[in-house]
């Protein structure tokens, strides 16, 4: 079977993901693999969310938020911005090719932007191939202490 | 009525925690009084065969200290499991990996390569050999330990009841867990981590927080550091924000930030992640080029926010390319 990328995509509730809403409803095409979680703010997207996304079998996980500037809580982009590049060393560092993780900025208004990145990103995993850790043949989930 | 039994046991583990067991000094006393030692191959001299002779459950409480590392750790992991009523990982390599964890930013191939053939103390013939598994010998055959690609956590082999962690925990705090469990309240709900508070680091540091805007980070040796301010307000990464309390802040009151060694606060699977988050909003830029810069300045981030917990961290290890 030919490989189709599993990607998550984090989308800020009050810009990227009425951008996506507004791609829908614009009937713009675009490919079937982002699978959309609707955070309230890009910057509520910690970032374990994003190594758990990898842990559990995601190929790719794409953040979209607000454009710098346009955040509904003045500053959560601004944490974002530094989070991701951060996160991505991390990444790096455990082995995991740094593109498979991407941070984007999308309006309500930009649907066809939205299209555009969910299949510019689609075909980038493709190339990529399938992930593979070993944490995923682990069956025990981490868990924390409490 | 008989006196309770105890054990403690090591796998990959340095001593220390042996050590911070008898530093809680003349109280050893008590605790000898008060349980029958039934294992302690530190310090008594008691074979694998005594403990497998044992009826199951009947050690009422096992220490077990160490990662697991190699196929030995792991049998004693599973006997102790067996033989005891209470299993508690002890210190920061049972609970989280620990130091020996580190082993898993690399392989077991790339760290053999150097221990048994590269490095500059080692003397080969014919490019050098590794321990074998199994050798024969004119009087017989000789089988050692395997060790494993991986490190793991003790709750990644067995099943675990309680969790002390530090590295290594503290004897204050060790003696608060023996003194607890010996007072016969009940005991806590199973999977606590006991020995430890469940704020951050921070909230025990007597330094002083101000706001934190940074733009550099030094590394400890690169400044002269004020004894009374927050070692991250000056720029030195310290764990303090994604680590739990219970040590009392020892590190920071030793001018020296702190590493992470208690582990992740409640509810937190990954220290790295945490620190990640932490430090990015207090990095005072907004532009991607300046931002990564800063971040340039974090030397070995991985090897800095998972000291202690890369084998229990989220990916576990680093993929090997």
């Amino acid at each position: 079977m030919a490989f189709e990328p599993k990607i998550i995509g984090f989308l800020c509730n009050w810009c990227s993901y009425t951008g996506a809403d507004l791609a829908g409803v614009s009937r713009i095409k675009s490919a079937p693999n982002v699978r959309i979680i609707r955070t309230m703010c890009s910057g509520r997207v910690d970032p374990a969310f994003i190594l758990k996304a990898f842990q559990l079998g995601a190929d790719g996980v794409i953040v979209m938020g607000c454009h710098l500037g346009d955040c509904h809580y003045q500053e959560g982009n601004y944490k974002t911005i530094r989070r991701l590049p951060f996160l991505r060393r991390l990444v790096k560092g455990f082995g995991i090719d740094p593109r498979r993780l991407r941070l984007e900025w999308v309006s309500a208004s930009e649907g066809d932007k939205f299209a555009l990145l969910v299949n510019e990103m689609t075909e980038e995993i493709r190339s990529l191939g399938p992930l593979k850790l070993s944490v995923h043949h682990e069956i025990q989930q981490p868990v924390a202490h409490h | 009525m008989a006196k309770p039994k105890l054990g403690l046991y090591w796998a990959a583990s340095c001593g220390g925690c042996e050590i911070a067991v008898l530093d809680i000094h003349e109280k050893i006393l008590d605790v000898a009084a008060a349980f029958d030692i039934v294992f302690w191959p530190v310090a008594l001299d008691f074979k694998y065969s005594d403990v497998r002779a044992m009826e199951d459950k009947s050690i009422d409480l096992c220490l077990f200290n160490g990662s697991i590392r190699n196929s030995e750790n792991a049998e004693i992991a599973h006997m102790m499991r067996a033989k005891s009523k209470v299993l508690v990982a002890f210190g920061s390599c049972a609970l989280e990996g620990g130091i020996p964890g580190l082993a898993n930013l690399t392989t077991k191939d790339a760290i053999w390569n150097y221990v048994y053939k590269e490095s500059p103390s080692t003397v080969t013939k014919n490019g050098g050999t590794y321990p074998q598994t199994h050798s024969m010998m004119p009087e017989g055959s000789i089988d050692i330990p395997e060790m494993w690609e991986t490190v793991k956590s003790l709750d990644q082999v067995v099943d675990v009841d309680y969790y002390v962690p530090g590295c290594p925990p503290q004897p204050e705090q060790i003696w608060g867990v023996i003194e607890y469990i010996l007072s016969g309240k009940p005991l806590p709900a199973k999977g606590a981590v006991l020995g430890a508070t469940d704020k951050t680091c921070c909230d025990e540091c007597l330094r002083e927080r101000k706001e934190k805007k940074l733009k550099k980070f030094f590394r400890p040796f690169e400044i002269q550091t004020d004894p009374n301010e927050c070692l991250l307000d000056q720029g030195i990464v310290c764990m303090g924000p994604a680590t739990r309390s219970g040590c009392g802040a020892l590190c920071t009151k030793a001018n020296v930030p702190c590493r992470g060694c208690y582990g992740p606060p409640p509810n937190v699977t990954d220290q790295g992640a945490k620190m990640v988050s932490a430090l990015s909003s207090i990095i005072d830029a907004q532009d991607p080029q300046e931002i990564e810069s800063i971040l340039d300045q974090i030397v070995d981030p991985m090897g800095t926010f998972y000291r202690f917990s890369l084998a229990h961290s989220i990916l576990r290890r680093v993929e090997k390319s």
